[in-house]
């Protein structure tokens, strides 16, 4: 069952995600633990495999620490759905493989605890609590593509020996 | 329809005539930048996958800066892997604690930025470079593996948006004033996913120092770069400082490139400006906040770390005392030596400022200069977000050089130009 935590705020930044403190590693594990650490001291107790975070505008802006989707998705975070992303979040999401969702009504239509399910190849939010279906537009076929092959490099070095 | 320079630098990068706004590009790129925190992560990846080489050791410049010289032992272990791998691939450019600095002030004085060229960095303020008609942009780890590995990278090629800058700036205010007023108009994700090109008779008279200021901070607009025309400035600092290879080609704006905005400012009219917490967008005129008291004064960073700025601070801290704990932190090796040349240690020392080595350090709650709980730090760097220097609940206030100097005499909000008309 995955259910949603709601962040009702835009230009959530890569410094609430993982502030600079522990980017003296890159252990994924380490870092997962101090997932949104300085925006919800409490998100890590109650986040459970494959819950979502919903959020406004511009999610994951400023820094370019890649450390920020490593941290949501070592905490079994699913997705984020967000109204939109800053552009090296969204890259570094690609690049690891990791779905996210752009959405521009998800923030309205999820409250905090509603049970989501999501259909990727339909481009659906199924909010389970509100009985609504959310409609997204699928990441365009580049981005799949590597998100199925696994990752970036995964991609680039199928690439080359296919 | 005609091509803007962004457009041009790229359509080059993929060897095509012409490219548009939207367009998926493999770009080669001229210079991959390797720093401390986000780029051991990538050393993994590559050794992980069995495709641990290096596309060019002469295109690839490593310094470590953020955590440098290393604050902890984590860190200690991050500058250890991306020095036993700088050695192994025989990295020609290569700087070691002695000439490691804040890495955008030390690319562009090293003579590692030409015009026309791409460079990427596992950093987000790496878009500063835009300030040399490059196209430049920050990126992640596992792009930067991708690009020391194969010198390619994927790009959407980005929408520009046109930010004119008219007028001339008053005395007292900079560079910083300006792209902070730029930013407190536009937002934080004014310029999303976009080249920001800055055109207007206010960039003549700016230095490249002053213009690496603005085109730094175009991230802070979430603009995927940020980009100056080619001129007489650009080619003199060029001249100065390219070293092995000096020719390089120069692309400008067509007249009837395309433009999904254009924003104008009057920066006659642009105030000394302070960006408020928790957003770089938080910028209003020194008038509207002067008074506040801080706790800390910062001085240094990618953003404003350079010579000129340290020069700036110095006129105003000459034969004054702070009233609050004041760092000041030149970004290169060579601007420390400057600084000490040009006298202006004497001046901070006197005036009872402390000086740190070169770091990015304090301006990401690293360290040398982290603030506490309820602590509020008058700031040259570029980022204000929650705790952003230290504790969740201490504020950054982000400023010019010479209105952190100022504030930091007063101990409070402060603007700068009753010190500089007192002359």
């Amino acid at each position: 069952m995955a259910k949603a935590h709601v962040y009702k705020r835009d230009h959530i930044n890569t410094d609430e995600i993982i502030p600079a403190r522990y980017l003296n590693t890159d252990d994924q594990i380490e870092l997962a633990s101090h997932c949104l650490e300085d925006l919800d001291k409490d998100f890590v107790n109650k986040v459970n495999e494959g819950d979502v975070i919903v959020a406004g505008e511009d999610f994951g802006c400023g820094s370019s620490r890649e450390h920020a989707v490593w941290a949501i998705r070592e905490a079994k975070v699913q997705t984020v759905i967000a109204k939109s992303f800053a552009r090296i979040f969204y890259r570094n999401a690609i690049n690891n493989g990791f779905y996210i969702i752009e959405s521009p009504d998800a923030l309205e239509k999820i409250n905090d605890g509603d049970e989501v399910e999501i259909d990727y190849k339909a481009g659906l939010i199924k909010n389970k609590t509100a009985s609504i279906d959310i409609s997204f537009n699928p990441l365009p076929d580049f981005a799949l593509e590597i998100i199925n092959d696994g990752g970036l490099l995964e991609h680039i070095t199928k690439r080359t020996t296919d | 329809m005609g091509m803007t320079i962004t457009e041009k630098i790229l359509a080059k990068a993929v060897g095509k005539e012409k490219v548009v706004p939207g367009e998926l590009v493999d770009a080669k790129i001229d210079v991959v930048l390797c720093v401390d925190v986000t780029t051991p992560p990538a050393i993994s990846m590559l050794e992980e996958k069995g495709i641990d080489k290096v596309f060019d050791k002469e295109k690839i410049v490593v310094t470590p800066d953020h955590f440098q010289p290393a604050k902890d032992i984590k860190s200690a272990e991050l500058h250890k892997r991306l020095d036993g791998w700088a050695k192994r691939h025989n990295i020609k450019y290569y700087y070691k604690l002695g000439r490691a600095g804040v890495c955008h002030a030390l690319l562009p004085e090293q003579g590692h930025i030409r015009p026309g060229e791409v460079i990427v960095g596992p950093d987000s303020h790496t878009c500063t470079y835009g300030a040399f008609a490059a196209f430049s942009t920050g990126i992640g780890s596992t792009d930067a593996a991708a690009a020391i590995a194969t010198g390619q990278l994927w790009f959407k090629v980005p929408a520009s948006i046109k930010i004119v800058l008219n007028g001339s700036l008053g005395p007292g205010v900079y560079s910083k004033d300006v792209i902070l007023a730029v930013i407190a108009r536009i937002g934080t994700d004014g310029a999303l996913y976009k080249a920001m090109e800055f055109v207007g008779p206010a960039l003549k008279d700016m230095s490249m120092e002053a213009r690496m200021t603005i085109t730094n901070m175009a991230i802070e607009a979430g603009g995927k770069s940020g980009i100056i025309g080619f001129d007489d400035v650009t080619k003199q600092y060029l001249d100065e400082h390219l070293k092995d290879e000096t020719d390089y080609i120069v692309y400008e704006s067509d007249s009837d490139a395309q433009y999904d905005a254009a924003e104008e400012f009057d920066c006659s009219a642009i105030e000394p400006m302070v960006a408020l917490p928790h957003l770089p967008s938080g910028g209003v005129p020194i008038g509207e906040c002067a008074g506040k008291e801080m706790d800390q004064a910062y001085i240094g960073s990618c953003t404003n770390g350079r010579i000129e700025d340290l020069r700036i601070a110095a006129k105003i801290l000459k034969g004054k005392q702070v009233a609050i704990r004041t760092l000041i932190v030149p970004a290169t090796p060579s601007i420390w030596k400057q600084a000490i040349d040009e006298g202006l240690f004497d001046i901070f020392y006197e005036s009872g400022c402390v000086i740190a080595a070169p770091t990015c350090g304090a301006c990401l709650g690293g360290f040398m200069g982290v603030l506490a709980a309820g602590e509020k730090c008058i700031s040259t760097t570029n980022r204000n977000f929650v705790g952003r220097m230290g504790h969740p609940e201490s504020e950054v206030y982000l400023a010019s050089p010479a209105t952190a100097a100022a504030s930091a005499v007063e101990g409070k909000l402060a603007d700068a130009r009753r010190y500089l008309n007192n002359e």
